[in-house]
């Protein structure tokens, strides 16, 4: 169930990024595609009734080995480092695209795209 | 002697945060920093010929740590990102004084590489997504690069559609993870081996063609490439339309599809019905071009249609046991994968020479240029004759096998519609040499002179690599050195994965 | 772009300075509580973002150069590299092996402490020097957008 609402969210993204006319309302649409995948990630790794899987000194056993409670009731870290690169990246994108929207805003003078339309054919 | 794998990621990253801090002063030893970096990493690319090993990164085994792979497939595509780009490099010293900020241009430039690097070198599917995106970010830069109207236009559109194909393999990625539970490509097919494909995993598949098709320009996703390849300078040009797509598209795909996913009939005729349709559409719309790179980039269209024609084939061939016809069906689209990089990025840096002489791009208001550029119609005639498919050129060996194995295997319409586009490419270049070359001298161009120096060491040195292409599928020793094991590595489909799982127990 | 009230001013004079300790905090302790390199440098960015907003682009730059931060950016990955490849002095299969750990304190019994892990606390000094002086050049670049001068280009 959950997923289903990730997926909406995803569709939601795609859909603004489609038909809106203005650019940063077009780059608003991918950033919610973006996060609506990062939040899937998060989701597959989670654990009803988890954990955060940062470990303490009270998760060590006297061996030095970790405890087997732990391991039985943590979430899942691979996919939070997932997510860690995918929200840099996001952002290293999001940057370009705002510095591409405010150039051309420079030259055109509007942010409307049906009104930047120099290339043709 | 084995060059360490990461030796290749980090040599162009290291370059690429050395050369900011030259700044715009030394500009010299900037350029000549980059160029070494890139004749540097040909000449390692060159001694991986041959040889297959993987290396652990941080000694971490897998499938705890991330692996990166060397193998047959690899090797090659190294070797062609390595040609191309060295004669982009050497082409852009004297192209970029046009633009300010030639130094963040190299940079962006060598983080570009180190992208592509890393994609084909991954053995990890997360690592070949960051790998991607950072060579995606960076050519998004790269086709802005100039901030005139025309080339912002074309960025953003670029970048919509990047992002958008990067959020549809990310979230196959999810999906591939969520079902199997490992993001090492090689645990990943033995758990595919073992389980079989569930709806997960068909969906997750179909997004990945979706997303790696977009990168790649097949055809229902193919509206940025005929705005973005015009609008960025030669050099980049050339880099995007030889390698760039070819290896963040049709690597992946052909890397997914035979090692990781398994061969199947219906993905292999999804994968012809885009590249058949990419074939006609692209050379359909090249020819009413009358924009010199805007055709260009229509007709890269039309020939990534036939690379991806060769997967397809190769795949429903192999899915259906003819594995002699499958092997000479991948053997042609990887040939004409090299191929292609070579002559397309070969007539790009002509496009730019004509454009940084005459300073137009429109072919109805050039004419007559045979007489004073001799050099660049040379080697504009050289490649134009090589993607055409005639004769003795290199062009020609890729369609002739592409067209043997459709007739071999029985489908004799796909081999009536490579005859047919590659008659549509011809028509498309004869008029290139009529209205750029032939026909008579315009007044205002009468001042243009021939480009010097090392924009004409690299044209000359891809148009003798068009030339004598041809050997690589005729003499039998190149052939069996880089194009057998490629072919070999991906007919073979999970020897990949067994290869690497016996080699870490 | 002009500043803000001297009230504002007085208060973020005060608190930019332990905005920039949380920074250096969540960067050294990355290996031990969350956080690390990235989300360290955001805050490190955001504490001289804190400076632009509140006192005026001029003043900010006067206070980190862009041309500064440019070269506290190729440092930080720079020292990025160097740490991966210092790795290859203990043989070709050492690409980011974590040296430090394994030579060195892999007898003692540094766990939870503040040495320990090995080359991860660099990694991250690293990550955090880059990462905040790359989105303070993101957003000093951005501030420059002028919305007077579009009106001359369109035609």
């Amino acid at each position: 169930m959950p997923y289903t609402l990730c997926f909406l969210l995803f569709t939601i993204g795609l859909l603004c990024a489609v038909v809106k006319k203005n650019m940063v309302k077009i780059i608003i649409g991918l950033m919610i595609m973006e996060y609506a995948v990062n939040l899937f990630l998060i989701m597959l790794g989670y654990r009803t009734g988890g954990a955060a899987p940062i470990i303490d000194r009270t998760n060590i056993n006297p061996e030095g080995l970790l405890d087997p409670g732990f391991i039985a009731t943590s979430v899942d870290p691979l996919p939070q480092a997932l997510v860690l690169t995918s929200i840099v990246i996001g952002l290293g994108t999001l940057a370009l695209m705002v510095s591409i929207c405010i150039r051309t805003y420079e030259r055109y003078g509007t942010f409307d795209i049906t009104q930047i339309r120099r290339l043709q054919g | 002697m084995t060059v360490p794998l990461p030796v290749f990621v980090a040599l162009p990253l290291v370059t690429a945060f050395i050369l900011p801090l030259c700044g715009d002063r030394y500009k010299r030893l900037a350029t000549l920093l980059a160029n070494a970096a890139v004749l540097a990493l040909l000449v390692l690319a060159i001694t991986t010929i041959g040889k297959s090993y993987s290396y652990q990164v941080g000694r971490w085994s897998i499938p705890l740590g991330i692996n990166m792979v060397l193998d047959g497939l690899s090797s090659l595509l190294l070797i062609t990102i390595s040609v191309v780009s060295a004669a982009s490099m050497l082409f852009s010293v004297r192209y970029m004084e046009q633009y300010t900020a030639k130094t963040k241009f190299l940079s962006l430039f060598m983080l570009m590489l180190t992208g592509m690097n890393g994609v084909v070198l991954s053995g990890d599917i997360f690592n070949l997504f960051v790998f991607l995106e950072i060579a995606s970010i960076a050519s998004y830069a790269l086709v802005g690069f100039g901030c005139e109207h025309e080339q912002l236009e074309a960025a953003f559109k670029y970048a919509v559609l990047g992002s958008v194909a990067s959020s549809l393999i990310l979230f196959a990625i999810g999906l591939v993870y969520g079902n199997t539970g490992t993001l090492n490509m090689a645990y990943i097919s033995q758990a595919i081996q073992t389980r079989g494909l569930n709806h997960g995993l068909t969906f997750a598949l179909a997004m990945f063609i979706a997303g790696f098709g977009l990168k790649a320009a097949l055809v229902p996703f193919h509206a940025w490439l005929p705005d973005a390849h015009p609008a960025a300078p030669a050099p980049v040009s050339a880099m995007l339309s030889g390698v760039l797509i070819k290896v963040l598209g049709i690597y992946a795909i052909a890397r997914l599809l035979f090692n990781v996913f398994g061969v199947s009939d219906t993905v292999g005729w999804v994968m012809i019905t885009l590249a058949v349709l990419s074939m006609v559409f692209g050379a359909l719309l090249g020819i009413v071009q009358w924009d010199f790179k805007r055709l260009l980039a229509y007709s890269s269209i039309s020939q990534i249609g036939y690379v991806a024609l060769g997967i397809g084939m190769g795949c429903v061939l192999t899915a259906e046991g003819k594995l002699k016809w499958a092997s000479m069906a991948l053997l042609g689209g990887l040939l004409h994968l090299v191929n292609h990089a070579v002559y397309k990025a070969l007539l790009f840096l002509a496009s730019g020479s004509v454009q940084m002489a005459t300073g137009t791009r429109r072919m109805n208001r050039m004419g007559g240029l045979a007489a004073k550029m001799p050099f660049t119609r040379l080697t504009c005639t050289i490649a134009s004759a090589s993607i055409a498919g005639i004769p003795p050129f290199s062009g020609f060996w890729s369609k002739l096998i592409l067209a043997i194995a459709a007739i071999g295997a029985g489908y004799y319409w796909i081999a009536g519609i490579i005859v047919l586009v590659s008659v549509c490419t011809l028509i498309m270049y004869l008029k290139v040499q009529r209205y750029v070359f032939l026909g008579e001298l315009p007044d205002n161009l009468r001042q243009c002179k021939e480009n010097k120096g090392t924009m004409l060491v690299a044209m000359g040195v891809l148009a003798l690599l068009c030339i004598t292409m041809g050997a690589l599928v005729l003499v039998p020793s190149l052939k069996s050195s880089l194009l057998d094991p490629a072919v070999q590595v991906l007919i073979d489909r999970f020897e990949y994965s067994a290869r690497l799982l016996a080699g870490a127990n | 772009m002009k500043g803000m009230t001297v009230i504002v001013k007085t208060v973020s004079s005060w608190t930019k300075v332990l905005i920039f300790l949380f920074g250096i905090y969540i960067v050294f302790f990355g290996h031990l509580t969350p956080g690390g390199g990235f989300a360290g440098g955001v805050i490190l960015a955001c504490s001289y973002v804190l400076l632009l907003l509140a006192y005026g682009r001029e003043f900010a730059e006067k206070n980190l150069s862009l041309g500064t931060a440019s070269k506290f950016d190729c440092a930080g990955a720079l020292f990025f590299a160097a740490i991966a490849l210092a790795g290859f002095l203990y043989g070709s299969a050492g690409f980011f092996y974590n040296f430090i750990q394994q030579q060195y304190l892999a007898g003692h019994n540094t766990a939870f402490k503040l040495v320990s892990a090995g080359i991860i606390p660099l990694a991250n000094i690293a990550i955090g020097f880059k990462v905040g002086a790359s989105l303070f050049m993101i957003v000093i670049l951005l501030s420059a957008f002028r919305p007077e001068m579009s009106g001359r280009e369109k035609e």
